[in-house]
């Protein structure tokens, strides 16, 4: 069997796991929101500021909110003992890594759909004329999160106080991403709205070089 | 074995001459005078810190090949040494700044990197603190520490990018352009002293891993024949 065929099928597993209950999801959304209404208590800020802060503000939520949402992507299969069935499955590690992160990325971009609209809204950052550039930025930065994060949930779901562990690990890796995304976002909010090539480069490759060393790791990631 | 008291003479007498050189030897920098000597502290410290974190990636790609023990109990051991080397170096540094530059920390490419670097083999560490199973701890420790590794570059790249579009004002420069050539000597001594002391701790170390391991197996072979003795039926020697 094909990887990308292999990979198909832990995805509509995992899919089809959470259609089912849909708490994943719904958590991971309260979650983000929660994080943009306090940003206005903390700050209350002026259309201007909102303007310059918003984007990290949205990143900051973002990525809090993968590094809760990404915990029981392994967790959950260590729990229900599921993961030796997985292994033994005849697939290969890389198909089951992709798999997930193909999952976790369909889970987060979809809070993110909700979010971003309604992150608009609440600051009155316009967002029409820059929607397909800002999708390109969203999707790429969520990628490059969701990539690494799908590794370290691997890595944390065998340590103890795992759920502290998984942002522990991320987060501090996470910090070239958080600077390039912010920045990409951004400037397609300044006026006049810009699509910063070099930044979109930066995301590009950093979800790469990611992806590659994922390739290389995986087997020692979930070998038992 | 033979060789540890005369290499802690050794790396000791250099140390004490590099502190006594850095102080006395060097000449006085004209801005900044005395305030300038923890520079012969500061950047030996990086230097250390550096390459004991290369040396701890090497051994966790080794470890990730091989599977041999040694090459685990040399990552994790670089990997301390390391941390306790950046961390006199990100404590050095705020000093020096303070009466330099007027703030005791910037957040400038190199800085940056730096703080998120110590921040990562700090959450190595823990990491391998938190997972009870030697051989899973060493597997998945040697994963996250080579993309800690890989992480350092993007951090880098991406502070520079980021503050040349947004200059901030600008604290590095000047220096090691025109380096007086007593100044070089005495820093090229201290790089090399701190990096012979680097290297002690670590063969130290690494030496204690290998003793934990050796004491780990022990006790698991002294669980077992207790194990084996309890089982054993009366009569029989060794079941008392």
């Amino acid at each position: 069997m094909s990887t990308a065929r292999a990979a198909s099928i832990v995805l509509a597993k995992e899919l089809r796991l959470e259609l089912r209950t849909r708490e994943l999801l719904s958590a991971t959304l309260v979650f983000a929101l929660i994080v943009i209404v306090m940003f206005s208590y903390a700050f209350d800020p002026t259309p201007a500021e909102s303007r310059r802060y918003g984007p990290g503000l949205l990143w900051i939520a973002f990525l809090f909110a993968g590094s809760l949402m990404l915990h029981p992507s392994f967790a959950r299969e260590h729990a229900g003992e599921t993961m030796d069935a997985l292994r033994l499955a005849p697939i290969s590690s890389f198909a089951i890594l992709l798999g997930k992160m193909a999952a976790n990325f369909i889970f987060l971009a979809a809070a993110e759909v909700i979010l971003v609209p309604v992150f608009s809204v609440l600051y009155d950052v316009p967002l029409a004329g820059i929607l397909g550039r800002l999708i390109l930025v969203l999707a790429l930065g969520t990628l490059g999160l969701i990539i690494a994060g799908t590794v370290f949930a691997a890595i944390s779901a065998h340590s103890r106080m795992r759920e502290l562990m998984l942002p522990l690990l991320l987060l501090p890796v996470l910090a070239p991403l958080l600077v390039a995304a912010v920045q990409a976002t951004r400037a397609l909010l300044a006026d006049p709205p810009s699509l910063d090539q070099a930044w979109v480069v930066f995301l590009a490759a950093f979800d790469v070089i990611f992806i590659t060393a994922s390739w290389l790791v995986c087997d020692f990631l979930l070998e038992e | 074995m033979k060789l540890r008291i005369p290499a802690t003479i050794v790396v000791a007498g250099m140390m004490m001459f590099a502190g006594y050189a850095a102080l006395f030897i060097a000449p006085d920098e004209v801005t900044m005078h005395a305030i300038q000597r923890i520079f012969y502290f500061h950047v030996p410290s990086w230097s250390a810190s550096f390459t004991a974190f290369f040396i701890s990636f090497v051994a966790s790609v080794a470890y990730l090949s091989s599977k041999r023990d040694q090459w685990d109990w040399l990552a994790v051991s670089a990997a301390e040494v390391g941390v306790i080397a950046c961390t006199i170096g990100l404590v050095t540094g705020p000093l020096w700044a303070k009466p330099v530059w007027g703030v005791w920390w910037t957040w400038d490419a190199r800085l940056t990197t730096t703080f998120i670097l110590w921040l990562l083999y700090i959450s190595y560490l823990l990491l391998r603190g938190l997972i009870e199973e030697p051989g899973r701890r060493a597997r998945l420790a040697a994963v996250f520490g080579v993309f800690a590794f890989l992480d350092v570059p993007l951090v880098y790249v991406s502070n520079r990018l980021w503050r040349t579009q947004h200059p901030a004002p600008v604290m590095f420069g000047g220096q090691g352009s025109g380096l007086d050539p007593t100044m070089g000597k005495v820093l090229g001594f201290c790089i090399g002293s701190v990096m012979c002391l680097m290297v002690f701790i670590l063969v130290d170390r690494y030496r204690l891993e290998s003793l934990r391991h050796e004491l780990d197996e022990l006790r698991q072979e002294a669980e077992t024949r207790s194990i084996d003795a309890q089982n054993a039926p009366s009569g029989v020697p060794g079941a008392s």
